[in-house]
């Protein structure tokens, strides 16, 4: 299976989240996993939370995955709180 | 297939518009647009006031166009919104004439009352700008979660055991070891916990926004902080706490309230609020402007003919809950927290002023009460009353219930307390109350699922204070002791408070394992308070409503402190579980209607057969007939006179014998066993029952070791 690896910026809210939700999905498209690098990103929100989970069901539709990597204490928190890191693999 | 009412009609400095859709009322995003929907009655004129986050002043303000109104409902849509990064107000325009009700003021940019997300408070204890204009603030919210094939779990209300707890009491001290103190998150962390004391459903206190800063003021005593901890003032009925949130500050309590839940789910625990809709945080005319005020006065407040403020809460102001309107949004905040969040339950705060009219009469049916229990959605939801009011309206036991209400049975407290420490005139009552009630519920057809059995609650002393404190010790609470119940039927065992003295300190662990055995012996849904089951005091203030610090918060040590209080309200939790026929659902008959030997229930006394009230009214004994449940045989003799006596035994069926499962009477490990392991009694024909203390026999067929 191919994967490939993309990199979040230092955040991800509704104000971007469309970029980068198109830019996974385009990934997808392609037969590829993805591989979410999160080592710069301080900061996502509910929108974001959103894409993350989002793009991790329409991967799981076409048989692929969406991993996430080096992903930052505070936004691993909030993840946690929130019950959205239960839905995902890390790398 | 596109729809074509997508695109915009109208524009206002530089942001497009159109009519909005008028229902549902609150913000809602669709797509690229986002609806805002407000009703007023008697409003003339409405404005939406949109800010960026946490900005002080609003980038925008757009009025509601003549067409955006349609009845008495404002409604407008606004495209591509960064609706995250909105947060929006409104302000009304109309009458201010307060002997007609009125009080419009334009000049203040109101909260939505139908917010789902309210930012402003989101740190507990965090000090708000004073002066801002515009502090409890809306936000939009997702709807969506991944609940996966999570509903409310529907538990048989006769099989529930409740615990009620307070989100940042629970796991506030240092000592709950949790990561996130006092929070929704905290909870998640002690669910181990709660499956090991084996409840099945949380009762949160208050969980909708409240200002924590309501009655702020320094201490007397000693100078710290008292803050409003328990939160029974709404300033949204359908928005959740956002300090109560570990993410509350990046606005996500939302989700994180909902993963509670979700979780608790997981593990058998149903999730039960404490919802007050008899007031608001507004208070009276001297209060401040929030929402309801000055969204619509005339409406959500029940008001005197002068128009002032009823005050049957005694906090100020009451929600005019039999207003069609405001009935509609107690009806929709109680589906909005079933479908959204998955509750369990609900127990209403002075529920008796729901079933008042709108110039504060009682009603004999009351149409908010009817339509609760009717309601489609709420259809299995459990719906409990605090069934009184700061009015003087008392309705244990006849809270109109349409067969859906229960109760929280006062009389249950106050009956078992005079019981435990040996008021010599009440034996009649708590026979009553170990059966159900039967006294309240029978006639209404209402059964034994209508009486929620408690002991002690968040209202009055914890139950170790209860055997600690003859008296009340609200000082701390600043208000020269003045506050607080001041009937406690409460006992000090021998000494005011603290004590080194080891026979006071072993009575009063008696007297708590006393406590909790009626409890879980009676008839009815049991209700535990947070931290009884760790014998938590808090130092006999028995209104611990302000004080945010070690008085109220749970000290986690007390679980080794008191290990065999800890161990003795799980195994008889345990056992309640395991017996069926002490959970029944309707009155019992007394009789042997089926033939099996024995009625389904008997009163029995120091005597078999014979209930016989000698011993200063202060014994009793009672069994039920496993035969009617599959179950055990069960009996239980209670001795809250100060001698021993000997009960004797009722004779079972042939091959059946006594096993003892509890005596409160001797010291731990010997006072409780693992049910299921109860050794035989050492006499078949009698059992000795130590002073001040209960016995319970399981009697089951005799398996013979070899």
């Amino acid at each position: 299976m191919n994967t490939e690896t993309y990199k979040l910026g230092a955040e991800l809210d509704s104000f971007n989240y469309q970029q980068v939700q198109d830019d996974i999905l385009a990934i997808l498209e392609k037969g590829s996993s993805v591989l979410l690098d999160m080592a710069d990103c301080h900061y996502i929100s509910s929108t974001g939370l959103r894409v993350l989970l989002y793009s991790k069901k329409v991967a799981a539709t076409k048989g692929l995955k969406v991993c996430l990597k080096d992903v930052g204490a505070e936004v691993k928190d909030v993840m946690d709180v929130t019950g959205f890191s239960n839905f995902f693999d890390y790398a | 297939m596109h729809r074509i009412d997508l695109f915009p009609t109208h524009e206002y400095k530089g942001l497009k518009l159109r009519a909005g859709r008028p229902y549902p009322f609150g913000a809602m995003v669709v797509g690229n647009m986002v609806n805002f929907s407000v009703y007023s009655r008697y409003a003339t004129e409405c404005t939406l006031v949109l800010f960026h986050n946490r900005e002080e002043e609003p980038f925008v303000e757009i009025p509601f166009f003549k067409e955006f109104r349609l009845g008495n409902v404002f409604s407008m849509i606004i495209f591509d919104l960064d609706y995250e990064n909105i947060e929006y107000g409104f302000r009304m325009d109309g009458p201010f004439q307060p002997e007609e009700g009125h009080r419009f003021d334009k000049s203040k940019i109101l909260l939505d009352p139908y917010a789902k997300l309210i930012v402003g408070r989101d740190v507990w204890g965090q000090q708000p700008n004073w002066d801002s204009l515009y502090q409890y603030r809306a936000r939009v919210v997702f709807d969506d979660f991944d609940w996966e094939d999570d509903m409310p779990l529907e538990t048989p209300v006769n099989d529930l055991i409740v615990y009620e707890m307070h989100v940042r009491n629970f796991t506030c001290g240092a000592s709950s070891g949790v990561k996130h103190r006092g929070t929704f998150a905290g909870i998640i962390e002690k669910i181990p916990y709660l499956k090991e004391l084996g409840v099945n459903c949380v009762e949160l206190m208050p969980i909708h926004e409240f200002d924590e800063f309501e009655n702020y003021r320094p201490s007397p005593v000693d100078g710290h902080p008292l803050y409003n901890l328990w939160g029974y003032s709404n300033v949204g009925f359908f928005a959740p706490k956002a300090a109560y949130a570990a993410s509350g500050r990046f606005a996500m309590q939302v989700d994180e309230l909902k993963n509670m839940v979700k979780q608790l789910h997981k593990n058998g625990i149903e999730v039960m609020l404490d919802v007050v809709f008899n007031h608001t945080a507004e208070g009276d005319q001297r209060g401040p402007y929030i929402s309801y005020r000055g969204i619509d006065n005339k409406t959500y407040y029940m008001l005197t003919p002068d128009g002032s403020y009823f005050n049957f809460s005694g906090c100020g102001n009451t929600l005019n809950c039999n207003n069609p309107n405001v009935r509609d949004m107690i009806v929709e905040s109680l589906r909005y927290w079933v479908t959204d969040y998955h509750i369990d339950g609900f127990r209403f705060d002075l529920a008796a002023i729901l079933g008042r009219d709108q110039q504060g009469h009682p009603m004999s049916n009351p149409p908010l009460l009817e339509s609760l229990a009717h309601d489609p959605i709420l259809g299995k939801t459990k719906l409990i009353a605090e069934a009184w009011d700061a009015g003087g309206l008392y309705q244990v036991g006849s809270f109109p219930s349409w067969g859906r209400w229960a109760e929280w049975n006062g009389k249950f407290r106050d009956s078992m307390r005079r019981f435990l420490k040996s008021d010599e005139g009440v034996l009649a009552d708590v026979k009553e109350r170990i059966i159900g009630s039967p006294d309240l519920y029978a006639s209404q057809g209402r059964g034994i699922k209508a009486s929620v059995n408690f002991i002690t609650a968040h209202d009055g002393f914890t139950m170790m204070d209860l055997v600690s404190y003859n008296e009340k010790h609200n000082e701390a609470n600043g208000e020269d002791n003045r506050d607080g119940e001041n009937h406690n039927n409460s006992w000090n065992c021998g000494c005011e408070g603290p004590t080194d003295d080891a026979d006071i300190i072993a009575l009063r662990h008696r007297q708590v394992k006393n406590a909790v055995t009626m409890l879980m012996v009676s008839q009815g849904i049991p209700m535990v308070l947070s931290g009884d089951e760790m014998g938590n005091s808090q130092q006999g203030n028995n209104n611990a409503y302000c004080q945010d610090n070690e008085i109220a918060w749970l000290d986690w040590n007390d679980l080794e402190r008191n290990a065999d209080i800890f161990r003795y309200f799980k195994r008889i939790i345990q056992f309640r579980r395991q017996h069926k026929v002490l959970r029944y659902e309707d009155h019992l008959s007394h009789s042997d209607y089926r033939n099996l030997g024995y009625p389904d229930f008997s009163w029995h006394g120091v005597k078999a057969w014979q209930p016989w009230a000698g011993h200063n009214n202060l014994t009793l004994a009672f069994m039920l007939n496993g035969q009617y449940a599959d179950d055990d045989f069960i009996y239980v003799a209670m001795n809250m006179h100060w001698e021993m006596h000997g009960f004797e035994l009722p004779q079972l069926p042939d091959g059946m014998a006594w096993h003892v499962f509890a005596n409160t009477g001797v010291p731990s490990p010997d006072d409780i066993f693992e049910p299921g392991e109860e050794p035989l009694t050492d006499s078949q024909r009698e059992v000795l029952v130590g002073p001040r203390s209960i016995i319970i026999l399981v009697g089951k067929t005799l398996t013979i070791n070899h």
